[in-house]
């Protein structure tokens, strides 16, 4: 019966052939879900009773949840300290790294090194580095030096920082790799007019490797928001004994989500700030779609 | 080439050229030398996590609260002990099973359809693409809650197939894939089919072979993403034969306390099979996680 078909026929044919099994996949595992959780935070649900119409009292619930304020700040400072800091550190060492030749795959392997650990693994790893004397690595090493201890994640200042620390680590490595990739991009003749001209090294800087990295920058800005905003495995690992602890001084979106969920099995509620979470990705990556448009 | 009187324009990064030479336009002489040394110390400081805790796995109890990096009597005793009861070597092969059948699928599927809406023209392909590509902007946390009604209504609870069925195919491969087969000239396709190949067989033995290093790409950021998976294999797996590393640590961690030799050999466990494949096929990942990191 095929061989009644035209070639363009046929090429229809074969195209949705080969598409039918993913448009499934799409459709059944990622649209539907999408279309579910929107509908499930319209209602009043804990899993074993009923599912009840609730419009806008899950939302409402969460602009009067003192806890979300405080989650909803968390989330922001992870974001708002780590990725600055993390795209200048990882600036930093691959424009250096970039002006090394020797060793520099050695070097820069170094670097990458923490990038393919697992964030569980690492955050038990930091967490020991931070327990106090006699086990604590850091504390240890204060101590060693005169310097009192420090409480890292018995305190509701220091915990934040403690715990957004290894997620900072863990990343570098790919930033510095994605940054060089863009510094080999800027073509050496703009240097080499430069350096004939006499133009010293922090002009080239600000005039030259920094504005032609605009695109690099804003993709390494972007990835390392997403990632913040989303923080959950560090989070959790580090405080398992009171997940988000002390006094919820740690405790971002992703986490007052899964214990909503999954602690508290109030799935309406939990469903509501999963849409929030995806509302603030949701501008953050249209404000990268803005930025780019005129490049 | 760009010549002196191009007005500079933002430089797309590429992959070509990083693992050329650096651009070495540092200065010679001591200046160099000085750079060398603080990003030697950099790096060295990078990696103590992970020195540490390998180190810290091969210690005795007694010795765990000493600075010292090396053992005065290593000991492969915590290992021993961790892999005695089993559960560590059920966590390692389950993530193994999970991680090389996602990515396997994804590597299928995510070209599969990157090479179809790159390389056909049939109607509805644009809606097909931009729907696929609009996923990108749903966060996993978004669908979590939906997906374990799914795997509580249809039995997928506490199976490899409900830690898998997600991540079967991503966005981020299909849209990767499509990218890369652009670069696939339509002549070889076309020669292939006059000589008689099938579209199946042209995808598989013609354009797949042109696309190996992005394959390879794939591969990489999907095995890893799920070897180190956490949230969704924490929420779907019940009983502790079932748990993947990740979550299987998170528990372990919790049992042992202040057992930090054994936490440590737990977290080494976990980590050191990706560190050794790094360190075989460094150049190769590299390159990978930037092409994946820039054209995804």
């Amino acid at each position: 019966m095929f061989a009644n078909l035209t070639i363009r026929q046929k090429q229809i044919a074969w195209a949705w052939a080969f598409l039918a099994l993913p448009v499934l996949f799409y459709g059944v595992i990622r649209f539907y879900p999408t279309g579910n959780a929107i509908l499930i935070s319209f209602q009043d649900w804990n899993l074993l009773g009923s599912r009840t119409w609730a419009g806008w009292e899950n939302y409402a619930k969460l602009w009067n949840d003192p806890v979300f304020w405080k989650v909803f700040v968390n989330t922001f400072e992870y974001l708002l300290i780590g990725t600055p800091l993390s795209l200048l550190i990882s600036f930093v060492i691959a424009y250096h790294l970039d002006k090394v030749r020797f060793m520099h795959g050695f070097l820069r392997m170094l670097y990458f090194l923490p990038f393919m650990t697992s964030a569980v693994a690492m955050a038990w790893v930091w967490r020991w580095f931070y327990q106090p004397v006699p086990s604590g690595l850091f504390n240890k090493l204060l101590a060693s030096v005169g310097i009192p201890q420090i409480e890292f994640l018995n305190s509701t200042t220091n915990a934040l920082p403690a715990v957004l620390a290894p997620a900072i680590w863990a990343g570098l490595g790919f930033q510095i790799i994605i940054f060089m990739a863009g510094l080999r991009a800027i073509p050496t003749t703009y240097y080499e007019a430069a350096r004939v001209d006499g133009v010293g090294w922090w002009t080239q800087l600000t005039q030259i490797t920094i504005p032609l990295l605009r695109p690099t920058i804003v993709f390494i800005v972007v990835f390392s928001s997403i990632g913040f905003l989303r923080i959950f495995d560090h989070v959790f690992n580090m405080t398992t004994n009171n997940p988000g602890g002390p006094l919820d001084s740690t405790k971002p979106l992703v986490l007052m989500i899964y214990q909503t969920a999954f602690t508290s099995f109030d799935m309406g509620y939990a469903a509501a700030q999963t849409v929030v979470l995806f509302l603030i990705l949701l501008i953050v990556s249209l404000a990268q779609l803005w930025i780019l448009r005129s490049d | 080439m760009a010549s002196l009187t191009d007005v500079p324009a933002p430089a797309k990064p590429t992959t070509e050229g990083l693992l050329r030479n650096p651009t070495g336009r540092g200065p010679r002489g001591h200046g160099q030398a000085v750079r060398w040394i603080l990003l030697f110390l950099g790096g060295v400081l990078m990696v103590m996590p992970l020195v540490y805790m390998v180190s810290t796995s091969l210690k005795w109890p007694h010795e765990v609260y000493d600075v010292n990096l090396i053992p005065e009597e290593p000991t492969i005793e915590n290992y021993t002990y961790v892999l005695e009861d089993g559960r560590f070597y059920d966590w390692f092969v389950n993530s193994l099973v999970i991680a090389t059948i996602t990515t396997i699928s994804n590597v299928l599927f995510d070209s599969l359809v990157g090479y179809t809406l790159c390389k056909f023209r049939f109607p509805g392909r644009q809606l097909v693409f931009i729907a696929i590509l609009s996923t990108l902007m749903i966060p996993t946390e978004m669908l979590v809650i939906p997906w374990y009604l799914m795997s509580q209504q249809f039995g997928w609870l506490d199976s490899y197939w409900g830690i898998m069925f997600p991540g079967l195919m991503t966005a981020f491969g299909t849209f990767l894939m499509k990218q890369f087969f652009e670069s696939v000239p339509d002549d070889f396709l076309e020669a292939a089919r006059i000589d008689g190949l099938n579209e199946l067989q042209i995808w598989w033995t013609v354009a797949m072979p042109l696309v190996k290093p992005a394959l390879a790409a794939l591969a990489i950021f999907v095995f890893l993403g799920n070897w180190t998976a956490f949230l969704w294999p924490l929420i779907v797996t019940n009983s502790v034969e079932l748990y993947t590393l990740p979550v299987g640590l998170s528990g372990f961690g919790d049992e042992v306390d202040v057992a930090w030799e054994l936490i440590m050999t737990g977290a080494a466990i976990s980590t050191i099979p990706t560190l050794v494949v790094f360190l075989i096929f460094q150049r190769f990942i590299i390159r990978g996680v930037v092409m994946a990191g820039l054209k995804g």
